[in-house]
């Protein structure tokens, strides 16, 4: 058995920037505040004094310009991380990240890759009100030539740049803003991790629970909740949003019968949508019951704590819509 | 220039109002009672006492995340600031927005704009509905020195040039966003240079001098109003405090803090006034009771106030049924 240490996840991104930079020489971390502020989360603090000013670059306010620029340092063979605080800024860079990064491996023919990491937080959950905390990583997801990934978990956060980095196309790591100060045990050798694939958190024979990023913690409490009252659910965290691992899905909700998708952005046109449709199209015959959503409310997110929190998939909500569905009562 | 006094003595209780609500809502952080982000001004009040005190009630003011002042100068009570800070019902975005998202349409007040940047655009549009309209009034917008790196920027300069808009850019250069000085992340450090490439008429003013912040911005607004097209002023002033409670301002030397704060803009106008024989210790005390009693009577409304229902969370998101 490995040994392991505590660790919180800002930590866990933190080491696994800093040995990205040890290890290849190609790899520069650029961003708003990276350098000398150490990170609007902290996340890259200490890095500045140990690797220098031309490998942790401060940028301009100025995202579209920065995360182009990343685009182009990749096309010229740099391994650039970038980092836009929260997905409500990348909005600024979304030509580039849309109509460039995404597509120039298609329009060239497959001349052109851009092997480019865009690291964001995202997410409620500080109450830093609307233009702070949204969810919105599912839109990302609906562009094809981007890869999406999500890590939910100490493992991931630790693991998931390295495999970001080897890829030779766009990935975009979302950070839960929430998940940052979050401690747990993590193996001292702990290293990369695939990006892609979905991960069962909790085996379960009775409902599938399907959920990534911030919300993972809830649906573990909400499935530990149900445990106590008979109901043995499985939680699948995604990991990936593009691609989606539909094979794992299909496999649980097999399995179980049941599936109830808990997902943080908005219910509508949302990733939890497509999830149920990929169950519907694939696995009708299989269900028991409707697949169901607890996605956040339809508003943006309010800054007042008990206003926020009741916007969100809460652990009540979570076990509410597994109840509805009469497990344990037949 | 010789002072009015009645007038100067307004200037400063302008800015001791801010800076009382400001130290409060600071406290009120440690406490608790204010979450989220929280932005302080300390150290800015000339800027958004003196060019408010150049606008007209009803000109439009668009603001940053860090615009508790503004938004009391504009005529938000001190009451309806807190309880939104507080998140409070009796808050004046009703608990929705936060110390960064304070609006007011009676006030003409768009923001509270936490997106670096975004305000401008809007302040152009604004002075463009109202020339369009006939109205002769002018849009106020301020930002920080960070911004004039956004897209937004120029072009937002750009088009208040072109047609000619009513539009006074504010520029409030504390010399850092966030924690990246001015001189590390722009290869123009002048922005009275940037703006002036876009077309629109720039200066630079002591921004922790209330006289020539508000004698520029009245002289700028006269010639705006006049229907010159946009002007922009960049105002050279300071925080005091960090870049929000967040930061734990690792980035900027304390002797740099300190000899700014040698220049605190209310302690050097009472300095000024004093030495005309326009302030003595009575007057002085009178304002700064005046201040914190008025702080205080906010701070109980916010704890008096009761919190929003959360089955009222849908509203606010269209327009509410017209009935006929
Ligand atoms: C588009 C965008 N990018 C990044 C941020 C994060 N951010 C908030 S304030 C700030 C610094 C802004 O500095 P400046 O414009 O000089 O204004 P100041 O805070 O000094 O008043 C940054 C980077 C943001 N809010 N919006």
């Amino acid at each position: 058995m490995s040994t392991t240490r505590r660790i919180t996840y800002r930590e866990a991104v933190r080491e696994a920037l800093r040995e990205a930079l040890q290890r290849d020489p190609r790899v520069f971390l650029m961003g708003e505040d990276v350098g000398a502020y150490g990170g609007c989360f902290a996340v890259s603090k200490g890095l500045l004094a140990e690797f220098g000013e031309e490998r942790i670059r401060d940028t301009p306010l100025s995202e579209a310009a920065f995360v182009g620029a990343g685009i182009g340092a990749a096309l010229a063979g740099m391994r650039p991380i970038v980092e836009v605080m929260t997905v409500n800024f990348a909005l600024l860079a979304l030509d580039q990240i849309v109509n460039n990064a995404a597509l120039l491996r298609h329009m060239s023919g497959g001349q052109l890759g851009v092997p480019l990491v865009i690291r964001m937080a995202t997410g409620p959950g500080r109450q830093l009100a609307a233009q702070h905390s949204h969810s919105l990583e599912g839109w990302l997801a609906h562009i094809p030539g981007l890869k999406v990934a999500v890590p939910a978990t100490l493992e991931d956060a630790r693991g998931m740049l390295a495999a970001a980095l080897a890829d030779p196309d766009p990935v975009l790591l979302f950070e839960s803003i929430r998940l940052y100060p979050t401690a747990g045990d993590l193996a001292v050798d702990a290293g990369a991790v695939p990006l892609e694939g979905a991960a069962v958190r909790r085996p379960g024979r009775d409902v599938s629970l399907v959920t990534y990023g911030g919300a993972l913690p809830r649906v573990l409490e909400a499935a530990g909740q149900l445990a106590g009252r008979g109901v043995e659910a499985e939680v699948l965290d995604l990991r990936c949003l593009r691609p989606l691992d539909t094979h794992a899905i299909l496999a649980s909700v097999t399995k179980t019968r049941r599936a109830v998708v808990i997902d943080e952005g908005w219910r509508s046109g949302s990733l939890a949508a497509e999830v149920s449709a990929r169950i519907m199209e694939n696995a009708f015959y299989e269900l028991d019951a409707p697949v169901a959503r607890v996605c956040s409310l339809e508003v943006p997110v309010p800054y007042a704590r008990h206003l926020e929190e009741a916007t969100l998939p809460t652990v009540e909500r979570i076990v509410a819509a597994v109840e509805e569905m009469g497990i344990g009562h037949g | 220039m010789s002072l009015d006094r009645a007038h100067a003595l307004e200037l400063l209780r302008s800015m001791m109002r801010i800076r009382r609500l400001e130290e409060r809502a600071a406290e009120l952080y440690q406490a608790e009672k204010i979450r989220g982000f929280l932005h302080l001004y300390i150290g800015q009040e000339a800027v958004a006492a003196g060019v408010i005190a150049a606008l007209q009630p009803g000109d439009p003011v668009v603001a940053t995340y860090r615009e508790h002042g503004h938004a009391l100068l504009r005529g938000i009570s001190a009451d309806a600031v807190m309880a939104e800070m507080f998140g409070k019902a009796g808050g004046c975005s009703g608990g929705r927005g936060g110390s960064m998202h304070l609006f007011c349409t009676g006030a003409r007040l768009y923001g509270g704009n936490a997106i670096v940047g975004g305000g401008l655009p809007i302040a152009a549009g604004l002075a463009l509905g109202d020339k369009m309209q006939g109205r002769a009034d002018v849009t106020a917008v301020f930002f920080g020195e960070g911004s004039a790196a956004e897209g937004t920027f120029s072009e937002s300069l750009n088009l208040a040039a072109l047609w000619k808009l009513p539009v006074l850019f504010v520029c409030e250069n504390n010399l850092y966003a966030m924690g990246t000085a001015l001189s590390r992340s722009q290869s123009q450090t002048d922005v009275c240079v940037k703006a002036r490439a876009q077309g629109v008429p720039a200066e630079s003013v002591d921004g922790m001098d209330v006289v020539a912040v508000e004698e520029a911005a009245r002289r700028v607004v006269a010639r705006v109003r006049g229907g010159g097209g946009p002007s922009f002023l960049e105002l050279h002033t300071y925080r005091f405090r960090a870049h929000s409670m967040f930061d734990p301002e690792l980035y900027r030397p304390k002797a740099e803090v300190e000899a700014w704060r040698k220049r605190d803009p209310i302690v050097r106008f009472v300095a000024r006034l004093r030495d005309e024989g326009l302030l003595d210790d009575e007057t002085l005390r009178g304002i700064e009771e005046g201040a914190a009693a008025e702080i205080e009577a906010a701070v109980a409304f916010a704890e008096e106030s009761p919190w929003e229902d959360p089955a009222t969370l849908e509203r606010h998101l269209y327009a509410e049924p017209v009935t006929p």
